[in-house]
């Protein structure tokens, strides 16, 4: 059950950004009937970009984004915005738009020509320095990398639903040179528990946990805290702490903050292609753009817009991916183009073109990895496989759905079947 | 719908090629004699060269029949390739254990290593072909892009199962060869494909004389398949589906045989390049290796053969020539790519081969050639 949980909440936080990249495709999809490949570089650049921006604002302004200036990291998500639209403008203008009426199979090839191009260039720009650690070791390049890297925190580490035991005083004991709770603790059920306490040091109030054996505050059933080495007491002596019992199923502050992004995104990008003289303007391309042109729609202008909303939306996601998976690969790494391979397969068989659909199959597919993997292995076990097999089949059951979904209802779950005409 | 791609070609179609029966068999046998004596006069390094450039070439041609003659658009040739490297490296390593008790190299211009070398390229490109029909059959309901993104996948699929496989029998250690000898079966049973790491120690038959050989044979047999009635039903759904159909064309018979034959010759360029004295790597299966050789198809010119291979000496050979630019060399050719599809979007040679453009030429320039 606690497994299953954990999944769930994983499968939710992922699913969100694979909707959100999904969105991306079928945006596109939608209007210029071709599949975007260079939609997953436009994500990397993103991360990317991100990073390099996260970099500059803790090293060179000494700016901390978990800490008091919060809209740290909203300015790194708009840049981010900014950058990837602005790309993916180019490259539509110019690679995209010349062949709008050429047969499909040069765009898709054009395609990946982008892509290839933005991923390489990526590897190359990695060498352009523009932050450095105190050694003069470059923390940040320009604007990917070729090696990977670590993002620095944009989010405090904040676990929501864990419960506050008990508050107190830490005591100084003189004999031994032990520190003692001011009340006697005993753990009776298996789960974890931490010590935090509050110190002022360099002037700044900080958060830190204190690790009260060496084994970092996970204590057995029935441990008493009283009876665990200790911190010397005039390191942390009349500090006031708080004992702090995590929770089965941690609900993460970075998931929340993911899932309430991406769905005040999708619900603004619900309001505007329903509500909206624009979205009726898209929705008209979609359907035939001989006709829709008729009508006095400015095609150039409306599909410019669309493939620019689709790259915000998966810069995004771009800046919520580092947040929750801090090491970021160099721009040509698989691990990429398999994250935009699953959230093209999401919007697939959702049904490419159907933005709901993109939304429902972007959880889908994170539910089918995630759970896949937890219960595959489980699966593969009990046939006799070694372990961790299951788990590393992950991509193959993602695949698997996708050409079952396309042999069973090509259209994908939502979509509209379409007529094929001579 | 109009096509860029349209001018495949009434013209070419209807254009008799006799001396191109005996000139291609010509063209072989020159380029077989050259490869026997080029070991005298390149070093080692050129002729890894050459090797890469001729399985390259074999991998364009084959993906040239899916994608250049069929227009179904593959994306996971690579793993082809990688099924037949892998079935190839097995038959050779492992029967090179039973049959000489080592994997070692055996010297000698022609003996029972090569005979396995061949029974192993064979293997490994009926297996391939195998897949190919597997992967091949969705094609009858997925169009275009789908099509590409469930290839993709297939090569995903292998490369992840590669890596699952479990460590080779070591060709080093006695022991282990005692032991494999003993109870070969079981110990295939465990699939000794080594994983992650990559198939190791495969011994090296692969010479350019072999390779080139089988350039020769790819070449001749795409393009018999090119002219054949096949070729034209290729074409011709290629070009458009309905109105092939219309014209009595079995789309699921043609889309599928495309994807056979495609996969079978990729197999055998993926089984060389096993015999080519390098790792065999999962890696080979995925979509980067399938993105060069969509590269080299797409700048060669959809459809033409001489194009593909053309176009598979330059994308070994130009980096090495221009070395300053070695590092930038996947950036150029992504910009060659684009700039292509946006000038000139049928390739170099669009669906022609390199002696149809030259007479053309000649005969239009002809007085009173022209009505």
């Amino acid at each position: 059950m606690t497994e299953l949980l954990q999944t769930l909440t994983t499968t939710i936080a992922v699913g969100s950004l694979y909707a959100l990249l999904a969105l991306g495709y079928t945006l596109v999809y939608g209007v210029l009937k071709f599949i975007n490949f260079a939609h997953s570089d436009i994500f990397v650049l993103g991360a990317w970009t991100t990073f390099t921006a996260a970099n500059v604002l803790t090293d060179r302004l000494g700016i901390n984004p978990t800490q008091s200036p919060w809209w740290g990291a909203v300015l790194i998500l708009l840049l981010t915005i900014a950058v990837c639209a602005t790309v993916g403008y180019l490259i539509e203008r110019f690679a995209y738009r010349p062949l709008r009426k050429a047969p499909r199979l040069n765009v898709l090839i054009t395609a990946i020509g982008v892509s290839l191009l933005l991923q390489n260039l990526g590897q190359l720009n990695g060498r352009v320095t523009v932050a450095t650690d105190k050694d003069g070791r470059p923390t940040a390049t320009l604007p990917f990398g070729s090696t990977p890297r670590s993002m620095p925190p944009l989010l405090p580490d904040l676990v929501l639903n864990e419960t506050v035991l008990s508050q107190g005083t830490l005591a100084g004991g003189t004999q031994r040179g032990l520190v003692k709770l001011d009340q006697p603790l005993t753990m009776l059920d298996g789960r974890t528990y931490r010590i935090e306490f509050t110190r002022t040091a360099d002037g700044q109030p900080r958060r830190e946990v204190l690790a009260l054996t060496a084994t970092a505050g996970t204590f057995p059933p029935g441990t008493d805290l009283a009876t665990q080495p200790r911190r010397s007491p005039a390191e942390v002596d009349g500090l006031p702490y708080s004992l702090i019992r995590s929770p089965r199923v941690p609900i993460m502050l970075v998931d929340v903050v993911i899932v309430a992004v991406a769905i005040t995104l999708m619900l603004g990008l619900e309001f505007l292609v329903f509500r909206t003289r624009l979205g009726r303007a898209m929705r008209a391309l979609s359907f035939n753009i001989e006709n829709a042109a008729l009508m006095g729609i400015n095609v150039n202008a409306v599909i410019s817009f669309t493939f620019v909303l689709g790259t915000a939306l998966a810069a995004a996601a771009a800046f919520l991916y580092p947040l929750k998976y801090p090491g970021l690969n160099q721009p040509a790494h698989q691990i990429w183009v398999l994250l935009g391979l699953k959230a093209f397969i999401a919007a697939v068989v959702g049904g490419i073109g159907n933005i709901r659909g993109a939304v429902l199959g972007g959880f889908l597919i994170a539910g089918i990895e995630f759970f896949g993997t937890l219960y595959g292995d489980k699966l593969f076990i009990s046939l006799g496989a070694r372990p961790g097999l299951g788990t590393s089949l992950a991509d193959v059951y993602v695949f698997s759905i996708l050409i079952l979904v396309l042999l069973v209802k090509p259209n994908g779950l939502l979509g509209s079947p379409v007529k094929e005409k001579v | 719908m109009p096509s860029a791609l349209d001018a495949t070609t009434n013209a070419q179609l209807r254009r008799p090629n006799l001396p191109l029966i005996t000139l291609p068999w010509l063209a072989c046998a020159l380029l077989g004699l050259a490869m026997l004596m080029l070991g005298r006069f390149l070093g080692s390094y050129q002729e890894t060269l050459m090797q890469q450039v001729g399985i390259f070439a074999i991998a364009a041609v084959s993906l040239n029949i899916v994608n250049g003659l069929a227009g179904q658009f593959s994306m996971g040739h690579a793993g082809f390739m990688a099924v037949g490297a892998y079935v190839a490296a097995a038959t050779t390593y492992y029967g090179s254990l039973l049959h000489f008790n080592t994997a070692e190299l055996q010297p000698g211009l022609f003996n029972f290593g090569h005979v396995l070398m061949l029974i192993g390229l064979l293997a490994g490109a009926l297996v391939a072909a195998a897949l190919g029909y597997l992967v091949g059959l969705p094609s009858l309901r997925l169009r275009g892009d789908y099509l590409a993104i469930v290839t993709l996948g297939f090569g995903e699929i292998v490369r992840v199962l590669l890596q699952q496989t479990s460590p080779q029998v070591n060709g080093k250690d006695p022991a282990e060869i005692a032991a494999f000898t003993d109870a070969p079966l079981r110990t295939l049973a465990r699939i000794p494909l080594n994983g992650a790491l990559g198939f190791e120690g495969v011994p090296a038959y692969a010479t350019n004389l072999w390779i080139w050989t089988f350039v020769g044979i790819t070449c001749l047999a795409a393009y018999r398949i090119k002219e054949s009635s096949s070729g034209r039903a290729f074409l011709s759904i290629r070009e458009d589906e309905i109105a092939a159909r219309a014209m009595g064309i079995n789309l699921t018979k043609y889309k599928v045989r495309a994807f056979v034959l495609a996969a079978f010759f990729a197999g055998i360029a993926g089984g060389l390049l096993a015999h080519a004295g390098v790792t065999t790597s999962p890696i080979d299966a995925g979509f980067q290796r399938s993105f060069e050789i969509i590269i080299v198809v797409v700048l060669g010119g959809l459809g033409s053969i001489s194009g593909a291979v053309l176009a598979a000496i330059v994308f070994v050979l130009l980096p090495q020539v221009l070395h300053p630019i070695k590092d930038y060399r996947l950036v150029i050719f992504a910009l060659l790519l684009i700039s292509m599809m946006l000038l000139r979007p049928k390739g170099l040679f669009g669906v022609r081969e390199i002696w149809n453009i030259l007479p053309r030429r000649a005969a239009h320039t002809k007085p009173g050639a022209t009505p």
